[in-house]
């Protein structure tokens, strides 16, 4: 008999981990909760501006939010279970290392490197508008309106979510693809009994995650949307803050666009299973899967489809940023110190990630062997997705909340660093989490008991149990927050820039003085970057298998 | 360091009531003399890992008290308890080798002293795994696992051993050498054992004493050899079936 | 006697010693791309200390709006002594804020289309909206902005969003000075050639550059710039007959600097040669006051527009809600 997942009662080791769960769980409230507390101190002179909010235009942008953002996620969803199920079997495809870490680097890209990229093979003079104009018999035109937007969103969100599910794949015990091997189970069968259940599990995540970094996405909507029918929530709260000055307003809308998106995720938890129940079975990287020849050439074209689709915009930013003067630009002092200020700032908004996103999940994890139900308490969604509902508020709006708070205290000035690294360390702690929980909750389910009787509790605990299992994910999810990090703009726009001048921001500043040939460069760079950091990410965590 | 110097401790259940979630109710009333080996035995789900559980202090109690040397343990966390357990499995740390994995035993945060050194050194020498420190787990067979846990527990020196089916997944040569050898180890320390086993075999070769569970209680109680010859009860027989010990 | 006046003249003596010694700062609110190395900010920072013998010290944000919300966050407690690079669509507003004070300087020497007059801000460049076109892409722009209106052609162009970007606010205007109550119409006729509508000035621009349009709503001195720079005739700015829109750039002092005889000193040499001649081509707009030479004759090659168009600060600040409201019914059909 295997040790079941049962419940153990709750003990002191169990409260450490709760108690550092919610210290995590208070600084991310002491960041929103400041930021709201700062806009709501403007806003108490104009308090109007929340009720004026709630007109035909804040419907017309949240149902284009939900509209866009929900499409947005099933077409990357969708496609992103067959990718990952295609690799998942092939554990020896050429490149296939290589096809994962690019998979990474939409995400670090700014959005009008993206959107660029994009317009560059679909856009109205781009590379396939002369077939396109074929097939369609008129002038292409361009994919702006909510199909630039769909595309844009899966080039960015696809091979995230393809990731993610790879790695649920991955994490199926290694009996049970011998099992539907020695079976004789079908490509059909292993999918609906072992492949569907793991992805299903993942799903709610997945998709909840992929449909906050659509609804919050900004440049991609505007620029690619084609006009102010694509408006969405987001649009809305930067105009509100940015051009009429509303903090009312800006809560208002803010508060909409939370609430909408915690209703869309209650939704969407209702879609997975748990699956912990096989959590202790160890896994291995061996796995058995012998497709057949049909099924090989079928999963390499669903692979290299998803690949072309990918890399296809990033080979058109490269091809721009060749043009660049390159070696003047690396050799460019401005050049040096945003490469540095990037690097630095987004390393400790990792790491800062990181802490954060262990002792949510240790406490997650806590909370669910202590609970005496079978279903979570309060403190416990909210160390789950509860916490991931972060992403959603706009950072502008906590830059702004922030920096009206923090000038009665000092220079602003001195906590613009800090701002940008908190802010993006919380940002990026959705996708650290999902990196990091499987294989904490796997760990848990195999030593919980063991570590009980043993005594081992605290640090020690981590240093000697936690930590060897969670090196491997823990270098991914510290790779992911830095790329995320080096792509964002958000906090920045507000505080002075002067001090934290970040690639991504040089990029912008170039390409608002006609140099567009130096933007492409940077872009270049910052997307190498990117591609250097999953494979050190990788590498590390490969060097020292802690099995 | 001699490795002789720990004692069995009685345990004693009182009224000790529990459930899971939404689960039946279960009620113990145990008591077991110091140095006392016992086999628990009962279906699937009758509650013996719970009653180990119980004891070990991964469960508390609804109410009623654990007793362990006369002391009250009931509210105390299983690290607290003099007692050690075996599972099944999963009772080493994959990532730590066989030499770590017991000092774990003397120091949960592996800070080991020459004198802690010299004590993984006997148990691992007293298990026979001499000359395998360095390995880590998934180099070793399910028996010498096992033995492991076993060497850890010698260092620990507590003066109770729970063990939870632990040999479930063992040959039955190894499964008579793991049996011998914790014969022997409770010679030489002594300490109280419980252990749930469906096989009246380890039942028969190492236990004096034999406890029947049946439905989230102790349906029966008596020595091991009347019970696995047909002279305990009825449901006991009746959960033996065929296995049923001809002498 | 003679002693009785000479301690005081002592004293003073030393009290204007003193911040001299401290090297008095200036604290300059700013947008980035002036700051940035290419701009005119390390010129004009460089000329203005050498002459006041103080420390210049530039904070920048990322525009004209976000300038003054910066000033707003910051209310009574700003560093700023100087706010520079508001537009005149926003000087009103600027003003409500109660956080300016008068600039008390002779705008005698200030020269742009049309006058200007107001005893808050100081201009130091100005530039009209044009639409620039690709000479490779389109043989005949549009003659007229009624033109581009009404055109039935392919043509597509790349604008800006109002709610979000200067130029974008701008074109608004531009199109109710020339259509007035019609406004709305001429947008719905115009919406079919609008391929897109970008948050910012840098995303249309970019999208112009990568050959994705022909045209795009810019500057009549972003030609300059491809001339001057790159050597390149390609790009050009189309004339239109109605005239065009035109943007001044301002600067103030704050109240915090109203007596600040530094800052009133920083604004009138911003009128003079030492910070116009590093406008042209560094911001690539014109010069609001004397250069120390002559424009590079290519700014005198560029567009002139027949009419300056121009609204008031105050019916700007008055409309604006109306007027973008009018204009997002329309685009959003």
């Amino acid at each position: 008999m295997a040790l079941r997942h049962e419940p153990v009662t709750a003990h002191r080791s169990q409260q450490g981990r709760v108690a550092a769960g919610a210290l995590a769980l208070a600084a991310i409230g002491i960041l929103i909760g400041g930021a709201f507390a700062g806009l709501a101190v403007e806003a108490v002179q104009s308090w109007q501006g929340a009720i004026a909010a709630f007109d035909s235009y804040l419907l017309r942008a949240a149902r284009f939010t939900l509209v866009q953002a929900g499409l947005s996620t099933l077409l990357s969803v969708i496609p992103a279970i067959f990718v990952a199920r295609a690799l998942a079997r092939h554990p020896r495809f050429p490149g296939r290392g290589l096809i994962l870490q690019l998979f990474a680097v939409p995400l670090a890209l700014p959005g009008i490197v993206a959107a660029l990229g994009v317009l560059a093979l679909y856009g109205r003079a781009g590379l396939l508008a002369p077939p396109l104009s074929w097939i369609t018999g008129e002038t292409w035109q361009g994919i702006y309106g909510l199909s630039g937007i769909l595309v844009a969103h899966v080039f960015f969100n696809m091979p995230l979510a393809a990731r993610l599910f790879l790695a649920a794949l991955e994490a199926v015990p290694a009996d049970q693809w011998k099992l539907s091997a020695q079976l004789g189970m079908g490509p059909g069968a292993i999918f609906r009994l072992i492949e569907w259940p793991a992805i299903r599990a993942a799903l709610p995540g997945v998709a909840t995650l992929v449909f906050m970094i659509c609804a919050i996405s900004f440049t991609v909507v505007l620029t690619l949307g084609g006009g102010p029918r694509a408006t969405t929530l987001e649009v809305a709260i930067y105009q509100a803050l940015r051009f009429d000055f509303d903090p009312a307003r800006a809560i208002a809308l803010t508060l909409v666009q939370v609430i909408l998106t915690a209703g869309i995720i209650i939704v969407l938890a209702r879609l997975g299973a748990s699956m912990t129940g096989d959590a202790n079975l160890p896994t291995t990287s061996r796995r058995a899967v012998f497709p057949s020849s049909g099924e090989t050439g079928l999963n390499a074209a669903v692979i290299l489809l998803a690949l072309a689709f990918v890399a296809g915009p990033m080979a058109a930013t490269v091809i721009a940023g060749l043009v660049a003067d390159l070696s003047r630009l690396a050799r460019e002092p401005a050049v040096h110190a945003a490469t540095a200020t990037s690097l630095i700032l987004a390393a400790l908004a990792a790491f800062l990630c990181l802490l954060l996103s262990i002792a949510l999940v240790a406490a997650r994890r806590a909370l669910e062997i202590a609970r005496g139900s079978p279903s979570p308490g309060p403190l416990e969604r909210l160390t789950d997705t509860g916490a991931s509902l972060v992403l959603i508020v706009p950072p502008i709006v906590i830059g702004a909340g922030w920096f009206i708070l923090l000038r009665r205290f000092g220079d602003v000035f001195v906590f613009a660093p800090l701002m940008v690294v908190t802010v993006n360390a919380v940002m990026a702690m959705p996708f650290a989490m999902r990196a990091i929980r499987p294989a904490y909750d796997a760990a848990s389910a195999r030593h919980e008991k063991l570590c009980l009787t043993l005594g081992i509790t605290g640090l020690d605990r981590f240093r000697l149990v936690d930590w060897p299992g969670l090196k491997r994910p823990a270098a991914t999810g510290f790779a992911f927050a830095m790329a995320l990090s080096l792509g964002d703009l958000g906090v920045i726009a507000l505080f002075g820039s002067d001090q934290v001048k970040t690639l991504p921001y040089l990029l912008l500043e170039r390409m608002g003085s006609y140099r567009t040939a130096d933007a492409a460069g940077l872009a270049l760079f910052l997307g190498l970057f990117c591609l250097a950091l999953m494979f050190f990410a990788a590498h590390w965590a490969r060097e020292k298998p802690w099995r | 360091m001699a490795l002789t110097s720990s004692k069995g401790a009685a345990v004693e259940l009182a009224s000790v009531a529990f459930a899971y979630p939404g689960g039946a109710p279960l009620r113990f009333d145990l008591a077991v003399g110091p140095s006392q080996i016992v086999a628990l035995m009962g279906p699937s789900g009758s509650g013996k890992s719970t009653l180990l559980n119980l004891i070990a202090g991964f469960e508390t109690p609804l109410s009623g008290r654990v007793m362990i040397g006369g002391e009250d343990v009931t509210r105390l966390p299983p690290y607290g308890r003099p007692v050690s357990m075996i599972f099944q499995e999963n009772n080493l740390f994959g990532h730590l080798t066989v030499e770590q994995n017991v000092g774990l035993g003397r120091s949960p945060s592996l800070r080991l002293a020459a004198e802690d050194r010299v004590a993984v050194g006997e148990a691992l020498a007293r298990t026979e795994l001499s000359g395998k420190e360095a390995r880590l787990p998934h180099a070793l067979s399910g028996g010498e696992r096992q033995r492991v846990a076993l060497a850890r527990v010698l260092v620990r020196r507590q003066p109770v051993l729970l063990l939870d089916e632990p040999f479930a997944s063992l040959g039955p040569a190894l499964r008579d050498e793991m049996l011998d050898l914790l014969s022997e180890l409770h010679r030489e320390h002594a300490m109280t054992i419980l252990m749930a086993t469906h096989d009246p075999h380890d039942a028969e070769r190492l236990a004096e004493t034999l406890v029947f569970i049946e439905n989230g209680s102790i349906a029966g109680a008596g020595g091991a050899g009347e019970f696995l010859s047909g002279q305990g009860s009825a449901a006991f027989d009746r959960y033996l079936g065929e296995r049923k010990l001809r002498r | 006697m003679r002693m009785k006046l000479f301690l005081p003249a002592l004293a003073l003596g030393f009290l204007a010693a003193l911040p001299a010694a401290a090297q008095e700062k200036l604290t300059v609110y700013t947008y980035e791309s002036f700051t940035s190395e290419w701009g005119p900010g390390p010129v004009v920072e460089k000329a203005f200390e050498a002459e006041c013998g103080c420390d210049l010290e530039f904070v920048s944000v990322a525009d004209g709006v976000a300038l003054l919300n910066r000033l707003r966050l910051e209310g009574g407690s700003t560093k700023a002594d100087i706010v520079l690079g508001l537009d005149t669509n926003l000087t009103h507003e600027a003003k409500q804020t109660g956080l300016f004070a008068p600039h008390g300087i002779d705008l005698g020497i200030i020269d742009i289309p049309g006058g200007f007059q107001d005893d808050t801000f100081v201009p130091f460049d100005y530039g009209y909206f044009a639409f620039v076109y690709d000479t490779q892409a389109l043989d005949s722009p549009p003659q007229s902005l009624k033109d581009l209106v009404e055109s039935d052609s392919d043509l597509k162009i790349a604008i800006q969003d109002p709610r979000t970007s200067t130029p974008g606010l701008g074109l608004l205007l531009w199109m109710k000075a020339v259509y007035g109550d019609q406004a709305a119409d001429a947008w719905a006729k115009l919406q079919d050639k609008v391929l897109t509508v970008t948050p910012g000035w840098s995303e249309s621009y970019g999208l112009f550059t990568n050959g994705e349009v022909p045209m795009v709503l810019s500057y009549t001195t972003s030609p300059a710039y491809h001339r001057i720079a790159d050597g390149s005739e390609r790009y050009k700015a189309a004339p239109f007959s109605e005239g065009h829109y035109l943007q001044i750039e301002v600067a103030g002092r704050t109240k915090k600097a109203a007596d600040n005889a530094l800052a009133a000193r920083f604004l009138s040499f911003m009128t003079g040669p030492g910070f116009q001649d590093a406008i042209p081509e560094r911001n690539w707009m014109f010069p609001a006051g004397k250069t120390s030479n002559p424009l590079n004759p290519v700014f005198q090659e560029l567009v002139q527009p027949a009419k300056t168009l121009l609204f008031p600060p105050e019916e700007v600040a008055e409309n604006r809600k109306a007027w973008v409201d009018e204009w997002l019914s329309v685009m959003s059909r």
